[in-house]
């Protein structure tokens, strides 16, 4: 089993390495990251990456296929532009984690910082404690689902991301507005929390979205969300 | 981009290694900032009724000189220290007027050197370039204390020189590092400057830090002073601030400059990233947490 310790190695060896295909399939420990940044990124390949400790900036950005877990806290832009795969942090993340992600999974099992999933493009992020202000921000598509609580102007300028808080959301940002909970979204909900290893029970959460006044949707076009 | 840190040791066992540990993290942030680089130390109070004095001279200053003339000016029992460029002074003083008084005839004296911090435990060392050749140059990792702030510089808002370079000290003991910018300090830069606050330079942490000595020297606490600066600072930050007996840690509303806080049982640290903590003795076991926008954290010794 492949194994790095950032003490000695470098990050660009670990991340080389995940860009080789010599990657496909391993599975991967990462020991002493001591919050550096770019620990993880761009990683190509299904491969299974362990990272014990806490990383820095950027995470497990452009994630493509791997699934990456982080045993600690990360820092600020957190699997920024994740395209698939899934990415994992045991603790908490800092600011803008997921931000203009395209696909895959992102879960924090503990709290997310300020403008968390901020203009997502397809992701889904699972956020098992709160999430900070600005969160969702412009987020154009995915499912954003917060354990905790929410901070002030969530959703603002929302275009068809959907999100469902189970706590308290201090504010709504301009354009945001809660929605029916239906069978459906329920569904959906639970099943995206049972992947996540969350509690599967989908009551208590609210739905929020997008009152679709401030950008110009047509109906006839829907289809492409 | 800025670095900042800060480290307050709530165990005194580990006061004689506040300039290796306060290192070990400024060097981590040095490409957050390789502009410059500073440090204000809180150690060695200065006997009851002196002010200690850090003052920082041209690279070919001559301290002796300087010595036999505050001896002359300012009585016998003054001790100038010289640490490179840099160097410290005690005099006795009659209270704080009196410590004013000392400071400004020391900048008139001598018109090449410059006071950057008054007080009775501050003392304030930087200077342009990296991180690791200002901790050579001032011998920081040999140094005690009991709390230290450090920044390392990369300027976005004035001029990269050793004047603009942090910590900045505008009142008694009273220190801060700043990684953001502010919007509205020329405005307050004047309206202090009317009630009596100096300024050294048009950087604008400098105001953030005299805005604090101006509401303190209103009667404010620190806290009250912090939350008065919320309302009051336009701009983004996040504040390290140091005085005599504690420390504190605030960022605005908005929250986007980095900040990470630390503590353990021995003693609490702040950083902009969390590679700098992880320098420390103990930071694997550490409470570790981002603070929360506009919300005040301090520690104060009691």
């Amino acid at each position: 089993m492949p194994s790095f310790d950032l003490q000695d190695a470098g990050v660009r060896e670990l991340n080389a390495y995940l860009h080789s295909d010599g990657s496909a399939d391993q599975a991967v420990t990462v020991e002493h990251p001591g919050g550096k940044h770019n620990v993880a990124a761009g990683a190509m390949h299904d491969t299974r990456v362990d990272i014990h400790g806490h990383v820095g900036y950027y995470c497990a950005g452009m994630n493509d296929r791997a699934l990456v877990t982080v045993h600690g806290n990360a820092g600020p832009g957190l699997a920024e532009n994740m395209m698939g795969g899934e990415v994992r942090v045991r603790g908490n993340a800092s600011q803008y984690c997921g931000a203009t992600a395209h696909g895959g999974l992102l879960v924090v099992e503990g709290d997310a910082a300020a403008r968390c999933g901020i203009s997502m493009k397809g992701v889904n992020i699972v956020v098992g404690g709160s999430i900070g202000h600005m969160s969702a921000f412009m987020a154009q598509s995915g499912i954003l689902v917060v354990c905790g609580d929410a901070g002030d102007s969530l959703g603002d300028s929302i275009y068809e991301a959907r999100i469902y808080v189970r706590g308290r959301v201090s504010g709504l940002g301009a354009d945001c507005i809660e929605k029916e909970l239906g069978e459906g979204h329920a569904a959906e909900l639970g099943a995206l929390l049972e992947r996540a290893g969350m509690d599967p029970d989908p009551s208590g959460f609210r739905r929020y979205g997008s009152a679709r006044q401030l950008y110009n949707f047509r109906i006839d076009n829907v289809s492409a969300y | 981009m800025c670095g900042i840190v800060g480290l307050y040791y709530k165990n005194p066992d580990l006061e004689g290694r506040l300039g290796e540990m306060l290192s070990d993290m400024l060097i981590q942030m040095t490409d957050r900032g390789p502009d410059s680089a500073g440090v204000a130390l809180y150690h060695e109070p200065a006997p009851a009724g002196s002010v200690k004095i850090t003052l920082q001279g041209p690279d070919d200053v001559d301290w002796g000189g300087v010595a036999d003339e505050i001896r002359d000016g300012l009585g016998s029992r003054s001790t100038l220290t010289p640490l490179a460029n840099h160097a410290v002074v005690v005099a006795e003083t009659g209270g704080d007027a009196d410590s004013d008084r000392i400071a400004a005839w020391l900048e008139e004296r001598f018109g090449d050197i410059r006071v950057t911090s008054i007080g009775s435990a501050i003392e304030i060392y930087k200077e342009k370039g990296l991180p690791a050749g200002v901790i050579d140059k001032f011998a920081l990792r040999g140094t005690a204390g009991t709390h230290a702030l450090g920044h390392t510089r990369m300027a976005t808002e004035s001029a990269v020189t050793t004047e603009h370079s942090h910590p900045f000290s505008t009142g008694r003991d009273l220190c801060l590092v700043h990684n953001g910018s502010l919007s509205n300090h020329n405005r307050w830069r004047e309206r202090l400057r009317r009630d009596g606050i100096r300024f050294q330079t048009d950087n604008d942490s400098e105001v953030a830090a005299g805005y604090l000595t101006w509401r303190l020297g209103q009667g404010a606490g620190l806290n009250e002073a912090l939350e008065a600066a919320i309302a009051d600072l336009d701009g983004f930050y996040t504040f390290a601030i140091g005085t005599r007996e504690g420390f504190a840690v605030l960022r605005d509303p908005i929250a986007c400059k980095p900040a990470v806080l630390a503590e353990t049982d021995d003693w609490v640290a702040m950083s902009s990233e969390y590679r700098a903590i992880a320098q420390l003795p103990g930071s694997e076991n550490a409470r570790i947490w981002e603070p929360d926008p506009a919300t005040i954290y301090s520690w104060e010794k009691h």
